[in-house]
């Protein structure tokens, strides 16, 4: 039996526009099958357990991906001629709401299992170690492109606060309200950068001014722009988007 | 046929079968709402056809059922191997044979009064079948882990071309299931040999 779900009237533009979807939310649209529904006619409590059954699925691909992932190894990297233009813009929101950062304003704060806790002026961070890589970001929707970023390798960065490099979490909040956090594995390999440009510019307003992260082993929602906070923690912090069921380690 | 009649089909090979087939509808369903979000081509699947809900949804009943199809394809390709009967039931498969077969299939001459044997059509389809579900698990592979996988990504082109490879291989398999099932409902009889081994 088909129940009429009003929710799934909802697009994911539609969804992106919503300050932060339900849980409830979510699995009414992972349960929606239409025409062949199979599951949609299941109590409430059904629907629940299917949600926690394939959530649990999702938790061991996150250690799956945890034990395939090699620190070594290295993604692709590509000649500046292979770039992408125009890059895609991509957000939870449209162009419209792309936050404003004040230069002078702007204070990095960082937290948690860190010796040096102090706030970093961008002044400050642009004096740090500088490279730069191009590589293929790959987004969860299926399309990717290439970019070239610039910044400090997030380890060198890490080290510098006197992180706790043995804790299992970095976490991430952002201008824009956004938040995620990655694997310390992840946060230490080589490609992991804290960038502050994009082809060689001032990062853009569209792809994260003052300061993103930038992993060619993660999916783009792994990719947090506009970062404020950063914190080190051994309780996994979750994400925007991972906590509404996109899987939490997101690896390439 | 009474009960006592001998078994075509074992156990596992029944149970392996339709788990197998239920994998395959699941993320045949949510793959075509995945490919949704970013489609290759110029068209997309009607929503109301695919699974998930949302793409998160998908790619939470995707990679569930991916697990289903591995697990099982292992066990179905092991306990045929193993058993001895991918020889018995697949080989010899000789090309004249195929053409043979075909040919007195479309003339309604092809004999069925053994269904304990497969023409030669049929092992072709069953073993491309086979094939093409380790190039849908390779290619898949590729596209679920490009970096750490760097040799299969390079034997499939590239990230992008592996969602290429991924696609065509699903469009592929479900042409020759659409024949798979004609072809049953064609002759009811062996989904009942399918379901009960006799
Ligand atoms: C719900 C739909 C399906 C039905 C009714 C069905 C029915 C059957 C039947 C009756 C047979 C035995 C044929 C015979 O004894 O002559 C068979 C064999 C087979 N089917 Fe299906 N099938 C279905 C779905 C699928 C799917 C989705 C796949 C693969 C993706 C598949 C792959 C195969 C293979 C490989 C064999 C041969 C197995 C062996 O002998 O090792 N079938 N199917």
């Amino acid at each position: 039996m088909l129940k009429p779900k009003k929710i799934q009237l909802l697009d994911d533009t539609a969804l992106k526009q919503l300050p932060m979807p339900s849980r409830r939310l979510f699995m009414q649209r992972a349960l929606s099958l239409g025409g062949l529904s199979l599951l949609s006619g299941c109590a409430l409590s059904d629907e629940e357990s299917v949600e926690h059954a394939l959530m649990k699925v999702s938790q061991f691909n996150d250690r799956v991906q945890a034990w395939l992932f090699d620190p070594e190894r290295m993604a692709p990297t590509y000649a500046e001629a292979m770039m992408t233009r125009p890059f895609p813009f991509n957000a939870y929101y449209g162009r419209e709401d792309i936050p404003e950062v004040d230069a002078e304003e702007y204070r990095l704060e960082i937290s948690g299992l860190v010796a040096d806790k102090h706030a970093w002026t961008l002044e400050e961070l642009y004096k740090l170690p500088q490279t730069s890589q191009v590589t293929r970001l790959i987004c969860v929707e299926g399309w990717s492109a290439i970019g070239k970023w610039g910044g400090v390798t997030f380890s060198t960065f890490l080290k510098h606060i006197g992180a706790d490099l043995s804790a299992k979490y970095v976490g991430f909040k952002c201008e824009d309200d956004y938040f995620t956090s990655i694997d310390m594995a992840t946060a230490l390999h080589a490609q992991t950068l804290l960038a502050f440009t994009y082809d060689g510019q001032t990062l853009p307003p569209e792809y994260g001014y003052p300061l993103r992260l930038r992993m060619p082993t993660k999916l783009g929602y792994k990719n947090p722009k506009h970062i404020t906070a950063i914190f080190v923690s051994n309780t996994n912090p979750g994400g925007y988007w991972e906590d509404q069921g996109y899987n939490w380690f997101g690896g390439c | 046929m009474n009960n006592r009649a001998a078994i075509v089909h074992p156990a596992w090979l029944r149970l392996t079968h339709w788990i197998n087939a239920c994998a395959v509808v699941l993320l045949v369903l949510s793959g075509w709402r995945i490919y949704n979000a970013s489609p290759i081509f110029a068209f997309t699947f009607p929503v109301q056809i695919t699974l998930g809900g949302w793409l998160g949804g998908a790619l939470l009943w995707h990679f569930f059922a991916m697990w289903v199809l591995i697990g099982n394809g292992v066990a179905y390709l092991a306990l045929n191997i193993f058993t001895g009967r991918i020889k018995r039931k697949f080989f010899p498969l000789h090309f004249k044979d195929i053409l043979a077969d075909t040919l007195a299939a479309l003339k309604g001459k092809l004999s069925h009064a053994d269904l304990s044997v497969y023409n030669a059509p049929q092992k072709l389809a069953y073993l491309f079948i086979v094939l093409d579900v380790v190039l849908l698990v390779v290619s898949g592979l590729v596209i679920w882990k490009s970096v750490q996988f760097p040799l299969l990504r390079e034997l499939m082109g590239g990230f992008d071309m592996a969602r290429v490879v991924h696609f065509v291989a699903m469009a592929a398999l479900l042409g020759v299931l659409a024949v798979h099932l004609v072809m049953v409902a064609l002759l009811p009889r062996t989904l009942l040999l399918m379901l009960r081994g006799r």
